[in-house]
């Protein structure tokens, strides 16, 4: 199959969104699903988060970060190049529903999966408060976005050059602190964040909900390479989840299997780099 | 003095422990022919009972004694669509050639090996592009691209009506392209026979999840029948200490990493897999010969097959596990593991097994394993590949309500391969769990003869 490209900009630095035409997918997509998609003839299967999608024009956008060699490769695309294939809307989705005030947590570009959610847990009736965070002010992203789709933003930084000095789980425990009540808190980002904010929020009771980025293959169930252990119970994240109840998952597992593939990762990026004309 | 059996040439074992090139080779033209020459042509043929499809084996062989190929596999395909995959896959010594009469001397003849020298030497001259049939109107989806699939599709369009398939993954073959490796089921043919049913028509759509882009519930409503050949993909885990180790498989990721992701062309191909040392893969049948000859590929030093029960059970098949010794490849055998070891950074250290005995018989007839108390020792490994089977792909059950499964996960369906869902048929492993590519195909080419005469009279 093939996929056109129709719009890819950079939003950050080596962060990149992407419109791709994919009709069937844009309408059977809801917010926390994600796609697998596949470069060309050799290249990997990567999953990216569904960070917005339009059922009418066909479309499903993904904002993704440069880390290695597909990522990279894909961040060298440009309007109507394809893609060889584009596969979804895999995963759960998020179980939104209305309950009252929800905060939406989103860390570097954990922020993209967040976005949809906060549409979709507005849209369901709830009042909801967004804290999202970076390194630094130039790595936000969808602040404007976001901004306008949430009832309250709240924006951290690691180096203080945007909004609070630190990091979101601060804020967030703040506006637990304060008071108002909240039905549920949901934290996409770097392994580690959601490892630290399922540990700040457990001593107040509020449930908790993550997204889990474990490596994946074919997102349909079928290798169990995405295994996540929760509640003391193996789960397949591409099936089972992706999203799981924060103060059950094994954090150290998750982060200790993500590392599995670094030497060759580092090997294959080696490699591309001697052969593609990467600016990067 | 009934002349012997034809042996297979094979790559040198030492030469193949390092490509993924194919290892049996096939007959030659002469060997075909004097293999041909032992076939008694019986009156009352056993070795047709013992095929699934039911193939005219005294006929088909005739014909290549007589040195005509053609006729030969024009006989084979009036009721087998597959040839080039079955010759080289069907567990032959418990299928037809287990009941053919030179069987009780030792010696069947090679009905699958003849199958598959007749179906490379018309793959070699070329595949006749079939003619497309009148069409009739009638729109069928069938969900999946295994053998099951392609069966049934290919039946469908023969029949005129026009047919879709919907495949999750992005390549068609089902377990063909993503289990079984190239040395053993070259690409290249599944390749071929899928290019086969797209000229005959068929539309195929990969990237395409039914349960997750459309529901089954959608699809019915959609086309006139629906057949389900979904497969048994899930794996199982044993359920052991260890088992979430960084260097612990499941032989389903093992294999699609090194078959449909080409991890053993690494790094020319994007997607990395562990190349161990010392690797174990637990579970007798063909799936674990398959990771463990695979693992031998790319360079471990030792592979062994630790499996519960003895020699005689092994499930895989026979030619594979002779295959897998000459290779090198280690059988512990009445051997289970009781844990894995974990060592640094949350790796694999080794696994802890503990020697087995064949207790008494089981209800299926099996001598099952108890194991002997104090015999715990530990083998040292740093991959661990699970192999102990699959069950049904659940994903096909979202939006599929009123389609009656068991609790094992299979699709119910009644002699015909009707499910509970008035123009929607199921077969092969979602409806029967892992089973073969043969039995598989069998289902297919019943749920098309179903769906065809429920299209005539609706
Ligand atoms: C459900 C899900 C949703 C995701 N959504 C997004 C998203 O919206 N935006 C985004 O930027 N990233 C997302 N990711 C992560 C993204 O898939 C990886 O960053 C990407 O695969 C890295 O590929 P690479 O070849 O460029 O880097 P590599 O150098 O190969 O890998 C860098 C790191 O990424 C992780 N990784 C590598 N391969 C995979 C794989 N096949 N699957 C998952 N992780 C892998 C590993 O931790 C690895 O160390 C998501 C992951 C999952 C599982
Ligand atoms: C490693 C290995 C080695 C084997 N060796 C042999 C052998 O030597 N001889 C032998 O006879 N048998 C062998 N088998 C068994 C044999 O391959 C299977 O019995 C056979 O492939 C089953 O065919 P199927 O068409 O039912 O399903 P499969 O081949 O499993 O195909 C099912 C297809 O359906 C797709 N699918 C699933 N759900 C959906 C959905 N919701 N939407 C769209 N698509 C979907 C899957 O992605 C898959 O491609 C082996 C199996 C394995 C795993
Ligand atoms: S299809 Fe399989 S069982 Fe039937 S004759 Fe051929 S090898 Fe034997
Ligand atoms: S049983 Fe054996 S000898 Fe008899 S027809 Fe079949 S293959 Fe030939
Ligand atoms: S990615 Fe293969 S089972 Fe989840
Ligand atoms: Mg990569």
């Amino acid at each position: 199959m093939s996929y056109t490209i129709l719009e890819k900009k950079q939003i950050a630095p080596q962060v990149h969104l992407m419109k791709v035409l994919a009709p069937d997918v844009a309408k059977a997509a809801k917010a926390g699903q994600f796609i697998i998609l596949r470069i060309d003839e050799t290249s990997e299967r990567i999953p990216l988060t569904i960070a917005d999608f339009d059922a009418d024009e066909g479309y499903v956008t993904i904002i993704f970060q440069e880390m290695g060699k597909t990522t990279k490769q894909l961040a060298q695309m440009t309007d109507r190049d394809v893609l060889l294939d584009f596969v979804g809307p895999l995963g759960k989705p998020a179980d939104v529903r209305k309950l009252g005030t929800v905060i939406l947590v989103g860390g570097g570009v954990g922020i993209a999966p967040v976005y949809p959610q906060v549409k979709a847990y507005r849209d369901a009736g709830n009042k909801v408060i967004s804290v999202i965070g970076a390194r630094n002010k130039d790595l936000l992203i969808l602040e404007d976005e976001m901004q306008a789709a949430s009832d309250e933003l709240y924006i951290a930084t690691d180096d203080g050059s945007k909004g609070h000095h630190g990091f979101v789980t601060d804020v967030a425990k703040k506006i637990l602190d304060s008071g108002e009540k909240i039905a549920r808190i949901v934290v996409i980002g770097p392994p580690i964040l959601m490892k630290v904010a399922a540990g700040m929020t457990a001593p107040y009771g509020v449930e908790t909900i993550v997204s889990l980025n474990p490596i994946m293959i074919d997102g349909t169930g079928m290798c169990g390479g995405c295994r996540v252990s929760v509640g003391g119970e193996t789960k397949f994240a591409c099936v089972d989840g992706p999203e799981f109840d924060a103060h059950k998952v094994d954090f150290n597992l998750l982060m200790s299997r993500l590392g599995l593939y670094r030497p060759e990762e580092a090997q294959c990026q080696e490699n591309h780099q001697c052969t593609c004309r990467s600016g990067n | 003095m009934m002349a012997a059996r034809q042996a297979m040439p094979h790559q040198d074992a030492k030469e193949r422990t390092r490509n993924f090139d194919e290892v049996a080779l096939g007959y030659t033209e002469e060997q075909a022919i004097a293999e041909a020459s032992r076939c008694l042509e019986c009156r009352n043929p056993k070795c047709v009972q013992g095929c699934p499809v039911e193939i005219d084996i005294p006929g088909f062989i005739a014909q290549m004694k007589a040195g005509d190929f053609d006729e030969a596999i024009a006989t084979i395909k009036l009721t087998n669509s597959l040839p080039a995959v079955c010759g080289r896959v069907c567990p032959q010594e418990v299928q037809c050639e287990e009941l053919c009469v030179l069987a009780k001397k030792g010696e069947p003849v090679a009905i699958g090996r003849l199958e598959r020298f007749c179906a490379d030497h018309e793959r070699k001259k070329g595949v006749a592009a079939p003619v497309r049939a009148q069409s009739t109107g009638k729109r069928v989806a069938v969900v999946g691209a295994g053998p099951a699939s392609l069966t049934a599709a290919a039946d469908l369009a023969k029949e005129g009506h026009a047919v879709t398939m919907f495949e999750a993954l992005h390549d068609t073959g089902g377990v063909l392209t993503y289990g079984i490796p190239e040395f053993r089921l070259p690409k290249s043919i599944v390749r071929d026979e899928v290019e086969y049913i797209k000229q005959l028509g068929v539309d195929v759509k990969v990237d395409y999840i039914i349960g997750k882009i459309k529901t089954l519930e959608e699809l019915k409503n959609d086309f006139d029948a629906v057949f389900l050949g979904t497969g048994a993909g899930l794996p199982k885990f044993m359920g052991i200490e260890g088992e979430n180790l960084n260097g612990v498989y499941s032989a389903n990721e093992f294999l699609t990493r090194v078959n449909l992701m080409k991890a053993y062309r690494f790094p020319d191909y994007s997607t990395p897999i562990k190349r161990g040392k010392h690797v174990i893969v637990v579970g007798g049948g063909n799936v674990a010969m398959d990771a463990a000859r695979s693992a031998l590929r790319l360079g471990a030093e030792e592979v062994s097959i630790v499996y519960r029960r003895g020699e005689d059970e092994l499930p895989a098949r026979k030619e594979e596990v002779e295959n897998a010794k000459e290779e090198g490849i280690i059988f512990r055998l009445l051997t289970n593991p009781v844990r894995i070891l974990q060592g640094d950074n949350m790796t694999v250290k080794g696994v802890e097994c503990i020697r087995m005995e064949l207790g008494e018989p089981d209800e299926s007839g099996r001598r099952s394993p108890v194991p002997k108390a104090g015999s715990e020792h530990v083998i040292d490994a740093d991959i661990v590949i699970i192999a102990i089977g699959t069950s049904p792909n659940p994903m096909i059950l979202s939006g599929s309500d009123g389609l009656k499964v068991s609790p094992r996960g299979t699709i119910v369906v009644d002699e015909s391969a009707k499910t509970s869902i008035g123009n929607v048929c199921a077969g092969g492993d979602a409806v029967t769990g892992a089973a073969t590519v043969i039995s598989a195909m069998g289902a297919g080419k019943l749920a098309a003869q179903t769906i065809n005469d429920y299209l005539r009279n609706n």
